[in-house]
């Protein structure tokens, strides 16, 4: 008998801060006044701030009552498909508290910045490394901001090219934000679907590639795991009617250390610190969406850019072509500190392993849990493997039920109906850092729900029962939203 | 979700490709999502929809329908102008998932070619699309 992490306990209620507030409580005792009050100008002055009034006691005890509600990578096993909820290494934290990059301030000027300069240069130049591409911007903030950037690239390239095009081709496995990020350039999404086999067609392609199209935005590997094996001949098709290919990077840890993105095809590609490199993700945030251009985009690229003249390193604005600033100051430079902390403690070797335990890690879940639960796309996967409800279709049980009912068990449940081409999916990525022992847990949990969706389904319908919250009305929620406290 | 046999498609309406429904009063023409739709999209938390002089062509985005699983959009099937919409659906979005082919009607629209309506797939032909 397998113990699975979850089970009941005892869970603190705790109120909002202000309904604990006591007139005159506080945190610390100042000495006594030994000068005389000097009133401001009522002009001056407003009514004051409504802070709640608390000892330190009472403060530790409220934020510490509600991280026990919380669910991290820190208490268990958060296998959230597509969002690479990996683990964040100790020393990525240590480093980043460094006082000299913890207080380093965006106006003290290169002269005396001259370490975090380094670090970002340093960084930029191991990213361009491991994606094999020419040069690298830091500034953006997550992901999605990065495809911002890099589309802004590709649209200032058609445009000094004297001819903007008008269309962006879209796979339905890519990730949701890229029509979104392609739209905000002004071009309009065509649509594609991927092949039987999960990955895409060139043909699909050939037949819409025209040369009123921008380009196309691939993910890869795709949202179903799998990497797309005609990217080259894809790119070469894309290339010969003068459109760049844009690679969406946030699966990158399949393939880190593995492929370089640069090398097959792409033009442009954007990276999660926050998923690949692991930086804190989610709330912990914030996220941070480095973009890699080969040397067609690199005049594109935003400024303020960082460069080295000799042993010295400085921000240069003077490119005519940029796109121009999208972030204020540099971008998020404590996330960087993290990963490349996280770069230099792995080496180039551990950041290749980590992407084969990734990949290993997610076959042996799909391997285990074959029969189990339905594989819509069975093949070899990368990172992430994608299941659906199918076999508990006649239980009348959902991939929800079974995805709450997960909670009761001590895990995180998976990422639940997306990607969007899978009915009822079900994506699991357990990522490099789970022990065999831990994934065994897992697994054994899974095989636990789909034997309860069996002989119990109305116990899952009222899933989870062990948390603090029990399963919410979330279409009472939606039709009827509460947005005041 | 329902078996095919389970849902409701009645003899009086017209279909579409896109799980729609469409039926003629006198000049209009009345539009909605039919069961199979409703079903699959699940509860239904906000409908929005065009305002009333609106002018579409067939296949142009009219509205979307988002449930607790997706948006999705929802596809004029017959050119025409929106001479009213279902102000009851603003705060009571579930009636398209209680009474799609009644209370739950989307809009009402003015045709502007008549043929187009009479294009569209009577109940066999849909149901026959549906099993592909």
């Amino acid at each position: 008998m397998i113990q699975q992490p979850g089970t009941s306990g005892l869970i603190f209620n705790e109120p909002l801060l202000w309904e604990k507030s006591r007139k005159g409580r506080c945190a610390m005792s100042l000495p006594k006044q030994d000068v005389d009050r000097s009133v401001l100008d009522t002009d001056l002055t407003g009514d004051a701030p409504n802070l709640p009034e608390l000892s330190e006691l009472d403060v530790v005890r409220h934020y510490t009552r509600l991280s026990q509600w919380n669910f991290g990578v820190d208490s268990g096993m958060y296998p959230l498909g597509s969002c690479t909820m990996k683990y964040n290494p100790k020393t990525n934290e240590v480093q980043a508290a460094r006082q000299g990059f913890a207080s380093a301030h965006p106006l003290s000027g290169d002269e005396f910045s001259q370490g975090a300069l380094k670090l970002m240069y340093n960084l930029e130049q191991h990213l361009a490394k491991i994606t094999g591409f020419h040069a690298v911007t830091l500034q953006p903030a997550a992901g999605a901001h990065g495809e911002f950037c890099g589309m802004l690239m590709i649209h200032a390239y058609h445009a000094k090219n004297g001819r903007q095009r008008s269309k962006i081709i879209i796979p339905d496995t890519a990730h949701g934000t890229n029509p979104a990020s392609a739209s905000l350039c002004g071009y309009e999404s065509v649509n594609i679907k991927s092949g039987p086999n999960g990955i895409l067609e060139p043909e699909t392609i050939a037949a819409i590639m025209d040369e009123d199209t921008a380009g196309i935005m691939i993910t890869n590997p795709n949202t179903l795991g799998l990497f797309e094996a005609n990217i080259k001949e894809i790119a070469d098709i894309v290339h010969s009617k003068g459109g760049l290919v844009y690679g969406d990077g946030a699966n990158m840890n399949a393939i880190m250390g593995i492929v370089k993105p640069g090398e097959i095809g792409i033009d442009v590609l954007h990276l999660n610190l926050h998923k690949t490199f692991s930086t804190p993700h989610g709330g912990g945030g914030p996220g941070s969406g480095p973009v890699a251009v080969g040397k067609t985009l690199e005049p594109f690229l935003p400024i303020p850019k960082v460069v080295k003249e000799l042993d010295t390193y400085k921000f240069i604005t003077n490119r005519p072509d940029t796109i121009g600033r999208i972030h204020t100051f540099y971008g998020h430079f404590g996330i960087m500190v993290r990963a490349y902390a996280y770069i230099l403690s792995m080496g180039a070797k551990g950041l290749a392993d980590a992407s084969k335990l990734a990949v290993l890690n997610a076959n042996y879940i799909k391997e285990s849990l074959r029969g189990t639960l339905n594989l819509p796309y069975d093949k070899p996967c990368m990172h992430e493997c994608v299941f659906n409800d199918q076999f508990q279709k006649e239980y009348h049980i959902t991939t929800m039920d079974m995805a709450k009912r997960l909670l009761d068990y001590g895990f995180h449940p998976p990422t639940v109906y997306f990607p969007l081409v899978v009915e009822g999916a079900f994506m699991v990525e357990p990522t490099e850092t789970e022990s065999k022992e831990d994934i065994d847990q897992f697994i054994h949990a899974v095989k636990s729900i789909a034997q309860e969706a069996k002989d119990n389904p109305e116990q899952l319908k009222k899933a989870p029962r062990l948390t603090k919250v029990t399963r919410m009305d979330e279409v009472l929620a939606a039709r009827k939203p509460c947005l005041r406290g | 979700m329902k078996e095919l046999k389970d849902l409701n498609f009645p003899d009086d309406v017209k279909y579409t490709k896109d799980h729609e429904w469409a039926k003629k009063t006198g000049e209009l023409v009345t539009i909605g999502i039919n069961d199979y739709a409703q079903d699959q999209l699940g509860e239904i938390v906000f409908v929005e929809l065009p305002e009333v002089g609106d002018i579409f062509s067939e296949g142009d985005e009219f509205g979307s329908v988002e449930s607790v699983k997706a948006v999705s959009e929802i596809y004029i099937p017959i050119s025409g102008e929106i001479v009213e919409i279902n102000q009851g659906l603003e705060d009571a979005p579930e009636l398209v998932n209680q009474s799609c082919y009644t209370d739950g009607w989307l809009v009402s629209i003015k045709p502007s070619n008549a043929s187009e309506f009479e294009s569209l797939m009577d109940k066999a032909a849909y149901l026959d699309m549906l099993k592909g």
